[in-house]
């Protein structure tokens, strides 16, 4: 259990954070600048606070009334960098067990094999980190962070630096390390793809703010919440039931009171839930039940909102039964088909532009 | 092959030997400034930046001169030494202290630039590990400072092969005790129908230096080899 509660400026900026994870995953969101690394910072013993306190399973890490201040090295906290930080001169095999040598033998709980078997790196032990790709060498980072058997781990932005196919090479990884280990995690990042997919929590972070603390699908689910900078960023959240899959046609079945979405692909268990991202900008909006069309993925729901951006309309949906959609639209469809507060629509989302790393499997525990 | 007298190797050997012991009983303390200019921030730290280049811009002869007033059997610190039976004037050991003290600036500016080149976070990422300062400066920053260091201290040794002024103001210049191969070298250019003899000692001063050089170039190619790995 971490507990942070704590204040800290530099320069102009103002930091002043207060949160709490026991397990899963927490996530730190917000974009650059929002002191989310700072904070980490703070947590990991690297920066020192100038007021509060963090204290993890009870045991004070930092207080400043009490002027305690435990070294980073005594703080058994993980860190997995953005950019790795491996030691160049040392083997794979020596940077895994790096931080094991450091732990307390009644501690060492994590056995090795298991982590190189869970990370897939076992080709890898002889190798020095220069040669490795950069999905490789976070593997190992994260490795390492792991065998150093902490209490907590922190990860800093560690997909930041990867393209798209390491990211979902990894991604699964971080659910394995989050499942099998039992490691609570706080997670830092800006993407929003990897917070829902991981998150069981999420802070969002605003200029050195907590702007708002809660599940992902509460957290990026109400059109004031929303942090895109531009249109392709606006996104929604649907927490989905698995009803089936087809084989015949590969796809995935996901059901909402409000209606049904077609997956390309596995997703989940049948009889799971999964949280899948859509971006407004592949959602069509119809006054009509749909009919003859080649999207076969559409839910119900009432407007609630409208939030109007030069020449293009952000509409917000209630969803029949839960949830809430966002729709971009020109101000000229709206003025057309009317979709004004409190409109029955119907909202049509193309399958096909849902990838990988916009669907989690939600952990049913 | 050049045929030498017996008074000549003893210059030689003794040259090897002031020089080896000069530079390796230096090399802690040498690794230690090195670190601390590159690293740590106190106060004082630009005053013994200047102290430690001093030898690198003084006359030798100054040096070896202020070595006599503090090392001399009289000096400040030489005299509380010689109760101890540490002794240092016109003895081998006083051309030791002479040679480390001129290596030392050399010896310090490679392993400083060395320590400069990690990257200061893998010694975070060790502390996160669970490694305090003295491991992580162990197991991370000292391995990855090698190459520099070894360079440093071959620069080191070059030099105090070379060394000639401190030494002969601090130590004279005695066969057997303090005449290193310069010292020998500037004994025969004074005296008639030497040369031959300084010709000798030139030549084997000549390949001594060389070889110091060729193998501090061959490893800070290996080191340059490595560290592209590293990016």
């Amino acid at each position: 259990m971490i507990e942070v509660d704590v204040a800290r400026r530099v320069g102009s900026f103002d930091l002043r954070v207060g949160f709490a994870n026991s397990e899963g995953i927490t996530a730190l969101f917000g974009r650059s600048g929002s002191g989310k690394s700072l904070t980490l910072s703070l947590v990991a013993g690297l920066a020192r606070p100038d007021h509060g306190r963090v204290t993890l399973d009870g045991v004070p890490l930092v207080d400043t009334e009490t002027r305690t201040f435990v070294p980073k090295h005594r703080r058994r906290i993980g860190v997995v960098f953005q950019d790795s930080l491996l030691f160049p001169h040392l083997s794979v095999r020596h940077n895994l067990l790096f931080g094991r040598w450091f732990a307390p033998p009644q501690d060492r709980t994590i056995r090795f094999d298991q982590v190189v078997e869970t990370l897939g790196v076992g080709h890898l032990l002889t190798r020095r980190p220069g040669l490795l790709s950069g999905g490789e060498k976070q593997r190992i980072a994260i490795g390492r962070a792991l065998l150093s058997c902490p209490k907590l781990l922190l990860f800093d932005e560690p997909l930041a630096s990867l393209d798209l196919e390491r990211k979902l090479e990894i991604l699964p990884l971080i659910e394995h390390v989050r499942d099998e280990f039992r490691v609570p995690i706080v997670y830092v990042s800006h993407a929003m793809e990897e917070v829902v997919r991981l998150a069981s929590t999420v802070v969002r972070l605003e200029a050195g703010k907590v702007e708002a603390i809660g599940p992902p699908g509460e957290i990026f689910g109400s059109l004031a919440a929303a942090t895109a900078e531009n249109r392709f960023d606006r996104s929604s959240v649907l927490t989905m039931k698995v009803r089936g899959k087809n084989d015949a046609y590969g796809l995935t079945e996901l059901v909402h009171p409000a209606g049904t979405v077609w997956l390309a692909g596995p997703a989940g268990i049948v009889g799971g839930t999964v949280r899948i991202i859509v971006k407004a900008t592949d959602v069509v909006l119809s006054v009509d039940p749909p009919h003859h069309l080649s999207v076969r993925s559409s839910l119900s729901g009432t407007i609630d909102a409208v939030q109007e951006n030069g020449p293009l309309a952000t509409i917000s949906m209630i969803l029949d039964g839960d949830g809430h959609l966002f729709a971009m639209t020109t101000r000229h469809a709206r003025d057309e088909l009317d979709l004004v507060l409190g409109k029955r629509v119907y909202a049509l989302i193309k399958t096909t532009a849902l990838d990988e790393r916009q669907v989690a499997s939600v952990s049913t525990r | 092959m050049i045929e030498l007298s017996s008074q000549e190797w003893t210059a030689i050997l003794l040259s090897l030997r002031v020089s080896l012991v000069g530079t390796i009983v230096s090399l802690p303390l040498g690794i230690l400034v090195a670190y601390a200019l590159a690293r740590w921030s106190f106060p004082g730290k630009t005053l013994l930046n200047g102290l430690v280049h001093l030898p690198l811009v003084m006359p030798p002869v100054v040096t070896g001169f202020l070595l006599l007033i503090l090392f001399g059997r009289k000096g400040l610190l030489g005299a509380p030494l010689a109760e101890i039976g540490i002794v240092f004037s016109f003895s081998w050991t006083g051309a030791a202290l002479a040679c480390g003290v001129m290596g030392f600036p050399l010896m310090v500016r490679a392993m400083r630039l060395s320590f400069e080149a990690i990257d200061r976070r893998l010694e975070l990422a060790a502390g996160t590990l669970g490694a305090n300062r003295s491991w992580s400066f162990l197991t991370v920053s000292l391995p990855l400072a090698l190459p520099g260091i070894v360079v440093g201290w071959i620069l080191a040794f070059a030099k105090a092969l070379g060394e000639f002024g401190a030494t002969i103001t601090f130590v004279s210049n005695i066969p057997g005790e303090t005449q290193t191969i310069s010292a020998a070298i500037y004994t025969y250019t004074q005296i008639p129908g030497g040369d031959a003899g300084a010709f000798r000692l030139t030549f084997v001063a000549v390949v001594i230096a060389l070889a110091a050089l060729v193998v501090s170039e061959l490893i800070q190619k290996h080191a340059e080899q490595r560290l592209k790995y590293v990016q």
